[in-house]
């Protein structure tokens, strides 16, 4: 075998091991969903954005975390100014000490990080039954399979086989790893009405959420690939430029 | 350095500052004139492809710094404060973390060209070690780079690598208790780790000084592994490596811009984005994957080292693991002594060849098995089997095929010179 061939066989095996690594170890049977955000240029769905921030406001947030993110951050999702300043009024934060001395309520700011829906750790596992709701910031990064993972949670459940028996608080799901999650459903159809007319389906939510959640996990997505395309067409460019001058410099060399 | 017989240069500032510091004078004599063998192929590319590496990490890890809180309580959201608003900060840390592992895919494939080539041998044993010294400074600001973050994979990570030096006689747990700065990995541990990986990469800057000096001494060699004997085989490295290094580090770059704009997290683990909690073990604790095959070379010693049938234990298995593990490393710098072949092209030595590229994916297999649980079984074998056996191949490779066929081997027969063999391919 000739060194050329080797080093290119050496390339393609790892190019193949490369995504086998990134599936290693993943959930269970989460199919992969169409995703606007997928692909080359691929961005995030504002109008998906939008409704899965409803979700999680709605839904979610009454147990998870997104300690990352601030008001402020829900500009990227198409909303202005001022309902962003409308949406941050309606949680309440603690600030201060004031001029006396005393720690005081008021409404947050589009600066202030997201309410948080417990005090710590051991407070958000005391109200439900030990089981830890990890704050979400990342949530879509921390876990293989990404968004595939976090809409196979919450399309995964079902009942549990025959011969698994269940503890209190704990439920079947297909996407988990080990099947068994200690979070009851959160979602179903109907339950949260979307004000852009979309159908209220759980598919149609988990997508929603899911598409919210990269957004929250990898909020510059959208100008990485812009950058990236400006450096690729750049070195492209390049290279074919200096593969030229490579041929000229060396063509009276042999 | 360059004192002696100087040419005057045209340019008067330039003429003043050398004839004060003859510093033009030694760029002009090492980098434009300097004679480079005129057969180079493209694996010639990645010695200078690992040092715009090395210049990347400095400038974006400097920067890193200039916003990153080196404090247990503090590292993980600092490092997303990076990532989330400080203007290009994400770019900045996803260069960081892809340049990493493209600097160690530039110098793997370096330390292969050399071994293939034989680039190790005399002259050259000197920039060998210190190029193999490279490579230990390297794993060793990438390894303390990776808990950084104080994430989950990266702090846990730390804490089983560091726990392997216990396993050393008599001075493991005070050497142990030094890496840490205390019982456990924690605060003054990332702090101390810090200020390493600050200082390392200059000591590899250092170190490739004397490694690129001891190359312009002994010049390069080529992919006929014969030396050049006059300007007939030789070319001013300047136009013609220049030209050709910019296009190979394009390329290279391309590969590099695909994987850090679309792929950033393709090398991370998903327990990379979670925060360090020394209260829960990850389930599968894996290091970096440059660092898969080492890692298997750790886990295949398995059993004890002593008087067989007695319960005389000389080396227990962790401490056989930890010797296993550096001795890969630390071999790499005695290969010109394993090997004193007179021919150093594998070009020129079918036999050498085929146990090198053997070597190679012996490498790559002991790096999956090294990414693979300890018990993991695939198609009826355990893993842990196949990394002895492929460990076992590793060292033999250096301790006894290549000095054996370093006495038997019969080459083929050399070209006369390098002229000769350009023109032949290109008559051909
Ligand atoms: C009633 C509280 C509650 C609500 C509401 C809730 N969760 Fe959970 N969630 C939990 C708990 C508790 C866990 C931890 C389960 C475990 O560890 O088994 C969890 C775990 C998860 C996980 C799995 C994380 C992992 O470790 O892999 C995902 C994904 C998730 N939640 C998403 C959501 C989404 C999306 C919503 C909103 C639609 C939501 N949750 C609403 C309590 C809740
Ligand atoms: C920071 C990492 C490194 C940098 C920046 C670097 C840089 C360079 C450069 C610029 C050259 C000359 C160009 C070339 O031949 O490709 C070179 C040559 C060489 N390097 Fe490195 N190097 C690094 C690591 C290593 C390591 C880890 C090894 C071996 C273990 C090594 C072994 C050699 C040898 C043997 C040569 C001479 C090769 C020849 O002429 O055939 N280098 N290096």
């Amino acid at each position: 075998m000739s060194i050329r061939k080797f080093a290119f066989s050496l390339f393609a095996l790892t190019a193949l091991a490369l995504p086998a690594h990134a599936k290693e170890g993943g959930g269970h049977g989460e199919a992969a969903q169409h995703w606007s955000f997928k692909g080359m240029t691929g961005t995030y769905d504002r109008a998906a954005l939008q409704r899965g921030f409803e979700v999680y406001r709605q839904v979610c947030a009454s147990c998870h975390s997104l300690n990352l993110l601030s008001y402020r951050n829900l500009a990227d999702l198409g909303y202005s100014e001022d309902q962003i300043k409308a949406i941050a009024s309606e949680y309440a934060v603690m600030d201060g000490p004031n001029d006396e001395g005393e720690m005081f309520e008021r409404p947050a700011r589009p600066s202030d990080r997201f309410k948080a829906p417990f005090a710590n750790k051991k407070a958000a596992m005391y109200a439900n039954n030990g089981a830890y709701p990890p704050d979400m910031s990342l949530l879509a990064k921390a876990r293989h399979g990404g968004a595939d993972y976090i809409y196979g949670i919450m399309t995964g459940y079902a009942d549990a086989p025959e011969n698994m028996t269940l503890m209190q608080g704990q439920y079947w799901n297909a996407a988990m790893h080990g099947n068994i999650i200690a979070m009851s459903p959160p979602l179903s159809d109907g339950m949260v009405s979307y004000e852009d007319g979309t159908e209220g389906t759980l598919h149609q939510y988990a997508m929603d959420i899911a598409t919210f959640l990269t957004w929250a996990a990898e909020p510059h997505m959208e100008a990485r690939k812009r950058t990236g395309l400006k450096a690729l067409i750049f070195l492209l460019v390049f290279s074919f430029i200096m593969y030229g001058v490579k041929k000229r410099v060396w063509q009276d060399a042999h | 350095m360059a004192s002696g017989k100087r040419e005057p240069f045209d340019n008067a500032f330039v003429e003043w500052v050398d004839s004060r510091l003859p510093i033009f004078t030694l760029m002009v004599k090492e980098y434009r004139a300097f004679p480079t063998p005129k057969n180079f192929n493209y694996f010639w590319n990645f010695g200078a492809i690992a040092m715009v590496m090395l210049v990347l990490m400095i400038v974006t890890g400097i920067v890193l710094a200039m916003h990153y809180t080196p404090h247990a309580t503090m590292a993980f959201n600092s490092v997303e404060r990076i990532m989330r608003d400080v203007n290009w900060g994400w770019m900045l840390r996803y260069m960081h973390m892809n340049g990493a592992s493209f600097f160690f895919i530039a110098v793997y494939i370096h330390i292969f060209r050399g071994m293939y080539y034989g680039s190790y041998k005399k002259p050259r044993e000197l920039l060998w070690i210190f190029g193999v010294l490279i490579f230990l400074l390297m794993m060793a600001t990438a390894f303390m780079g990776y808990t950084l973050p104080w994430s989950q994979m990266g702090g846990w990570a730390a804490t089983v690598i560091t726990n392997l030096f216990s396993a050393i006689p008599l001075v493991g747990e005070k050497l142990v208790a030094l890496l840490w700065g205390g019982f456990s990995v924690d605060n003054p541990t990332l702090n101390r780790f810090f200020s390493l990986h600050y200082l390392l990469p200059f000591v590899i800057l250092g170190v490739v000084v004397l490694h690129v000096w001891a190359l312009h001494v002994t010049g390069s060699n080529n992919p006929l592994g014969i030396e050049p004997n006059g300007p007939q085989d030789t070319v001013p490295f300047h136009p013609y490596y220049t030209a050709k290094d910019t296009f190979g580090l394009s390329v290279f770059l391309i590969l590099y811009v695909v994987v850090t704009f679309w792929f950033p997290n393709v090398f991370a683990h998903p327990d990379h984005f979670v925060q360090y909690d020394s209260m829960v073990t990850p389930p599968h604790i894996v290091p970096e994957w440059y660092f898969l095959p080492y890692y298997a070379i750790l886990r295949s010693i398995t059993f004890d080292i002593g008087i067989p049938f007695t319960d005389i234990v000389f080396i227990n298995a962790k401490f056989g693991g930890v010797i296993a593990m550096f001795g890969a490393v630390i071999v790499l710098f005695f290969l010109p002594w394993f090997d004193s072949h007179p021919v150093r092209s594998a070009r020129f030595r079918p036999w050498y060849k085929i146990a090198l590229l053997a070597l190679a994916l012996d490498f790559i297999l002991l790096g999956y098995v090294g990414m693979e649980t300890a018990d993991a079984v695939k198609f009826g074998i355990p893993l842990v089997y196949v990394g002895q056996i492929c460990t076992l191949y590793y060292f033999a490779f250096f301790v006894a095929i290549v000095p054996w066929l370093s006495k038997n081997e019969k080459a083929l027969p050399l070209p006369k010179s390098i002229n000769d063999a350009v023109l032949a391919a290109k008559g051909a």
